[in-house]
């Protein structure tokens, strides 16, 4: 599970990369150039490969967990708990499966179109994701949708990157602290980041 | 102070159970949250009804026996305290109480706000000791301790084994007290020997007995009564993960393959 | 007629239990698989037999009525356990922790266990810390240690304030695992009612699952009680809640005499009592004495006002403060031995300077402690207390006096036993603070756990084999004898007759009304007129309660109220029988003071002469209980009057 996460984590970290790339005003050809590097380089294929399948595990395993653990309490509480805890830890489901939906639009959106599963809309190419990132961002409620998911997924991961530290028994008095302030920074960045991208073809195109 | 009352209320195990309301008048601020509950029990059997049956034995907050979730907070509103070192000057006059057995599948009620919390103990027979025999030890100081870790030794085999981190835990985990147990005797050079065995056989009782699993919400370091820091259950994930390792190697005889 | 023949090796007292060692017979390891044992109580006493027991071989059935053995009272100890390690190097060995134990307990304690037990004490500490017990520890890595209860040398191994919390994990960890090896089977939420003899010999138990409120029938080869103290019978004391007498108590009436049920201990320093309805009193450690000075108004009218809350203790000028233990005892002053201190307590209050709204109370002045070592220093000693102390009280002992008075805290008196901890009964052993071994008329600080645990890891497991050793081709003792069909429908009587009593009161209500007798009358002091109307009242309370006591709910389910009801039903005979022991004895020593035999300035007043001897009382039915004397020989420590000026 918190190995699965972490692969995850990673990988946002390159896709929000080269999303960032769209910021660049070079009218999409570094972007392509990455895209297309991503869509066809055998190494990255193999990674593809693995991503899939670190999804299928983390999402698996999260709901397996999750049915086991609404399991172990057949009773619930009368009265709403109010004991403290991690912020969104509660949560990492109902974000999860919002981050999850996100995935499957994005999957049309994007990826089906790329196999050839789904066909573009005319006038943009199966292989030119710049356009159809240009076109869809200019849709204000898919805009709205993607940020949405985002700051949930900033959420999800608010709480993830610590949570994989402390399930891989990273723990050190003053580190900890530091792995805490990291999970945030990330959360924010990667949120921060992805978010920034349609703002910037929302707001100034 | 006058109070209201809402409290679980079941025959026994096979008895569906529910809330049921009571008024209490005339409660000192100084009683305890027990003597409280004696003196609606001191009325109940005077109206000839049954008294609300609950766990308790020291009532200085050592023994672990109290439990009972207060108000959504397993041992009541108190930091740092069992509900027997709670006293009902942390009310509000009139103020309405819930309080509720603790609720966990491998926790099933007894009676009214009593639990069975045996599974605790399975845990600790899959592995919290050292196997030394009564005799035959060696005499105390060849056996020196860096004071930091006998210390945190302490500090974590400060548990009084409540459960009230199941208690407190969405998914109903006991990892505080397993970890509280496994970071007591890793810290110790005595508890080193059997640390691998140990943690894999207290990990898999407690997942035979159907607790949840620990998504680290944290939940159990702020209600536990003892205030058992939550690295005790990266100790703990951390000596799992090492004694898997380990146990990788005894198979394939190291890591040559 | 019982026979109270201590059975103590006959060769010099340093050899003695070397010498029992050498010639005790031993039960070879495939014969001890066939043997059963009872161990009734899962405390330091109980929990460190059964772990021996199992992992020696035998087939363990252990018993206790909470639901986890790791809760038994044992837990709440605070302050420490005592070794001769001389670890310090101050002069400390086994003589004298042994001659210290013996003066401490006013010499009415047996020379042959007390020796034993002080040359046992270091193979505890080594056998703890191999268990991974957290003692406290220096910076070097090496055991700490602390004076205690005003010892001259610091022998007492402690873990911060929860030193029986951590002992008592040990012990229940080793029970754990004999309880996964299978040796030992574990019995939890049990109330044991009663023990079956066959032929004289002690074969087994009734026990009530307070589950399910089954009556059911247990046996085996030996039973052993290691059931705790009696201190509930005062309803107020620093006990846990649940602690009771009924197991002794049964054995009492099956047989077994019952040893200087009088001397109970009461502590100098707890939380006083705040109202009607409250049901525990808090001990507050003896450590506090160290640095706190305790003290009343000099004036009574002082005393007065302070009572209605119209003047602050601050308030009061140093010149019109009286200290009186500093003045008393100038040469101990605050750390005087816990009967002195609470008596002294008990006089002040008595004579109108208490000072807690019900005028039962002293205060523990830390001012000058936090004036000459500052108050980190304060907090660092004592900081966990103050913080119990504030969340008990809800006032700042940093800033105000604590208010103390003193509690019942621990019974010396017990069933009686030999040299090898057998009782009266043949097979029939009692352990820990169930029996009046070692501590005399006074317990000193931190001599409890060593004595449960010397009992259960180290004597027992020994002395046990003796007895076995002739059982060997007893087959396991079948539960469908007819005695235990008796036994059973004993029982199962005396619950049906409580149920049906049908009285108005409480079981509560009738234990606080003993309690309040008990306090009163055979409390810190105790006098012939006063001991002459207790019985009378108990008497009374007796018939009250036969008819009176109401119990709601059935006999097969989870009922509190019967439980608390067979417990109290108990402690009023008990009652009884400690008043007949208090009047009985005319002299005063260790916790047993009577007025009428103290000296001019008020000191207790032993009577060697008549009285060098545990007295021994045997149940005779409804007939006056009998006493008989195990006189007591000392010849290697000489009597002398204590003296603490
Ligand atoms: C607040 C406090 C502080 C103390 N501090 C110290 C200290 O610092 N140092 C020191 O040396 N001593 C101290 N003492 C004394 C010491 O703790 C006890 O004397 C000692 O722990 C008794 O141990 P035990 O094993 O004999 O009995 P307990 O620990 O009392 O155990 C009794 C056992 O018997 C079982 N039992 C009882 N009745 C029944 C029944 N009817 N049916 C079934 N089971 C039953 C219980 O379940 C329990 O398991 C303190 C005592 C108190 C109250
Ligand atoms: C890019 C997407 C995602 C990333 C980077 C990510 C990362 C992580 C990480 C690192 C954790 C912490 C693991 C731990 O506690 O040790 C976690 C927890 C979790 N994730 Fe995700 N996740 C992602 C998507 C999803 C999705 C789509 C789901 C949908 C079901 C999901 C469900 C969960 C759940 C339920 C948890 C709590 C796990 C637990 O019980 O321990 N996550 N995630
Ligand atoms: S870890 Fe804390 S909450 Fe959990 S059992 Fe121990 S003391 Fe209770
Ligand atoms: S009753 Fe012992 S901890 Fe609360």
């Amino acid at each position: 599970m918190a190995l699965a996460g972490v692969f995850l984590l990673v990988f946002l970290a390159v896709h929000l990369g080269i999303n960032l790339l769209l910021l660049a005003d070079d009218g999409g050809k570094a972007f392509s150039a990455a895209a297309g590097f991503m869509g066809t380089h055998p190494v990255i294929r193999i990674f593809e490969l693995a991503l899939f399948g670190g999804f299928a595990l983390h999402i698996a395993f999260g709901v397996i967990v999750s049915i086991r653990n609404r399991k172990s309490r057949p009773i619930r509480y009368q009265h709403r708990s109010l004991s403290e805890t991690s912020p969104f830890s509660k949560y990492m489901m109902h974000t999860g499966m919002i981050v999850l939906l996100f995935l499957v639009l994005h999957f049309i959106d994007f990826y089906f179109i790329k196999i050839g599963v789904v066909s573009p809309p005319p006038g943009i190419g199966r292989h030119d994701f710049y356009s159809r990132a240009v076109a869809l961002f200019s849709d204000p409620a898919y805009s709205a949708i993607y940020l949405f998911s985002f700051l949930v997924l900033g959420f999800h991961l608010n709480h993830a990157l610590q949570a994989a530290a402390q399930t891989l028994g990273l723990n050190h008095p003053r580190f900890t602290p530091l792995i805490k302030a990291a999970s945030a920074l990330y959360a924010m960045i990667i949120a921060g980041g992805f978010m920034a991208i349609p703002l910037r073809f929302t707001l100034f195109n | 102070m006058k109070f209201t009352l809402k409290i679980w209320r079941q025959k026994n195990a096979e008895d569906k159970g529910g809330m049921v309301t009571y008024q209490v008048d005339t409660v000192s601020p100084d009683s305890s949250f027990f003597e409280m509950l004696d003196q609606l029990n001191q009325q109940l059997i005077s109206k000839g009804e049954d008294p609300v049956a609950f766990d308790h034995d020291c009532r200085e907050g050592i023994c672990g026996t109290c439990s009972l979730y207060i108000n959504g907070r397993p041992h009541g509103p108190l930091k740092g305290a069992t509900t027997c070192q709670l006293h009902m000057r942390a009310f509000r006059d009139g103020e309405t109480i819930y309080v509720e057995p603790w609720r966990c599948g491998a926790f099933p009620v007894v009676k009214d706000l009593i639990v069975d919390r045996s599974a605790l103990d399975k845990i600790i027979q899959a592995g919290g000791y050292i196997s030394v025999n009564s005799g035959g030890v060696p005499d105390a100081n060849t056996i020196p301790v860096p004071k930091p870790n006998a210390d945190s030794a302490f500090d974590a085999a400060a548990c009084i084994g409540c459960g009230a981190c199941v208690a407190a835990c969405p998914n109903a985990s006991p990892m505080l007290f397993v970890g509280a147990k496994i970071s007591h005797l890793a810290l110790l050079p005595q508890g080193r020997i059997e640390a691998e065995r140990r943690v894999r056989q207290m990990v898999a009782a407690m997942d035979s007995l159907g607790f949840g699993f620990c998504s680290n919400t944290y939940a159990c370091e702020a209600e536990c009564p003892k205030e058992i820091k939550i690295a005790n259950i990266t100790r703990l994930n951390r000596e799992f993960l090492a004694a898997k390792l380990a146990a990788e190697k005894e198979q394939t005889g190291g890591f040559a393959i | 007629m019982i026979n109270l023949n201590a059975k103590t090796p006959g060769v010099p007292l340093p050899e003695q239990w070397d010498a029992y060692k050498a010639g005790c017979k031993l039960v070879s390891p495939n014969n001890k698989r066939k043997l059963d044992i009872i161990v009734v109580g899962t405390g330091l006493a109980g929990a460190s037999a059964a772990a021996t027991l199992g992992q020696l071989g035998y087939n363990v059935k252990s018993f206790c009525y909470q639901d986890s053995p790791r809760r038994a009272h044992s837990i709440a100890a605070q302050g420490g356990i005592n070794a001769a390690k001389n670890y310090q190097n101050d002069g400390d060995n086994v003589f004298r922790l042994f001659y210290d134990t013996i003066k401490g307990g006013d010499y009415r304690s047996r020379e042959s266990n007390v020796y034993r037990l002080a040359s046992i004490s270091p193979e505890i500490i080594d056998l703890c810390v191999a268990q991974g017990v957290p003692f406290a520890r220096e910076y070097g890595g090496l055991l700490a240690n602390r004076s205690f209860g005003g010892a001259q040398v610091s022998r007492t191994f402690y873990a911060r304030g929860q030193t029986g919390q951590q002992l008592l994990i040990g012990a229940y960890s080793a029970m754990s695992r004999e309880i996964a090896a299978g040796t030992v089977k574990l019995y939890n939420r049990r109330d044991v009612l009663d023990i079956v003899l066959v032929d004289g010999k002690a074969r087994g138990i009734i026990a009530r699952n307070l589950v399910t409120g089954e009556v059911e029938r247990h046996s085996a080869h030996a039973v052993v009680l290691a059931t705790g103290g009696y201190g509930n019978v005062f309803y107020l004391s620093t006990n846990a809640m649940g602690s009771n007498v009924t197991p002794a108590w049964s054995a009492y009436k099956k047989g077994a005499a019952f040893a200087n049920p009088c001397f109970t201990q009461i502590h100098p320093t707890c939380i006083p009592v705040h109202g009607e309805f409250q049901s525990k009193l808090t001990l507050m450690s003896e450590s506090l004495r160290n640095d706190g000075r305790i003290w009343v108004p000099a004036d009574k009218s002082d005393a007065e006002l302070i009572r209605q809350k119209k003047l602050r203790p601050e308030q009061i000028h140093e010149s019109k403060r009286d200290y009186y233990l500093e003045r008393r005892y100038p040469a101990f002053g605050n750390l005087v031995p816990r009967d002195v201190a609470s008596r002294a307590a008990k006089e002040r209050c008595d004579a109108g300077f208490g000072v807690d709204s019900h005028g039962r109370a002293v205060y523990l002045d830390f001012s000058d402690a936090i004036e000459r070592l500052g108050r980190a220093e304060i907090s660092a000693r004592y900081g966990n207390l103050f913080e119990m102390y504030e969340r008990i009280v809800d006032d700042n002992p940093y800033r105000t006096p604590m208010m103390i008075y003193p509690a019942v805290h621990y019974t010396m008196g017990g069933l009686w036993v030999d040299y090898e901890l057998m009782t009266t009964v043949p097979g029939l052993y009692s352990i820990g603070e169930c029996n009046f071994s070692d501590h005399g008329a006074n317990r000193l600080g931190a001599s409890a756990l060593m004595q449960g645990l010397a009992d259960g890891y180290f004597i027992l497991p020994y002395t046990i084999s003796g007895y076995l050793s002739h059982e060997i081709n007893t087959p396991p003792i079948p539960t469908t004898l007819p005695e235990f069909h008796l036994a059973a429908r004993d029982v199962t009587d005396r619950l049906a007759r409580l149920k049906k009593s049908g009285g108005k009161e409480s079981v509560d209500h009738l234990h606080r009304k003993l309690g309040k007798v008990m306090w009163e009358y055979c409390g810190m002091s105790r006098n012939e007129q006063g001991l002459t109307k207790a019985l009378g009242e108990i008497a009374e309370l007796k018939a009250e309660f036969a008819s009176g006591v109401k119990i709601p709910g059935g006999l097969k389910e989870y009922n509190p109220e019967l439980e608390k009801a067979l417990r109290v039903e108990d402690f009023i005979e008990l009652g009884s029988l400690m008043v007949r022991d208090a009047l009985h004895r005319n002299e005063s020593c260790g916790g047993h003071f009577r007025e009428e035999y103290q000296t001019p300035d008020h000191e207790a007043l032993r009577n060697d002469d008549e009285f060098t001897y545990v007295a021994a009382w045997e149940h005779q039915g409804d007939a006056a209980p009998e006493m008989h004397r195990e006189e007591l020989h000392f010849d290697t420590v000489k009597l002398t009057q204590r003296s603490y000026k």
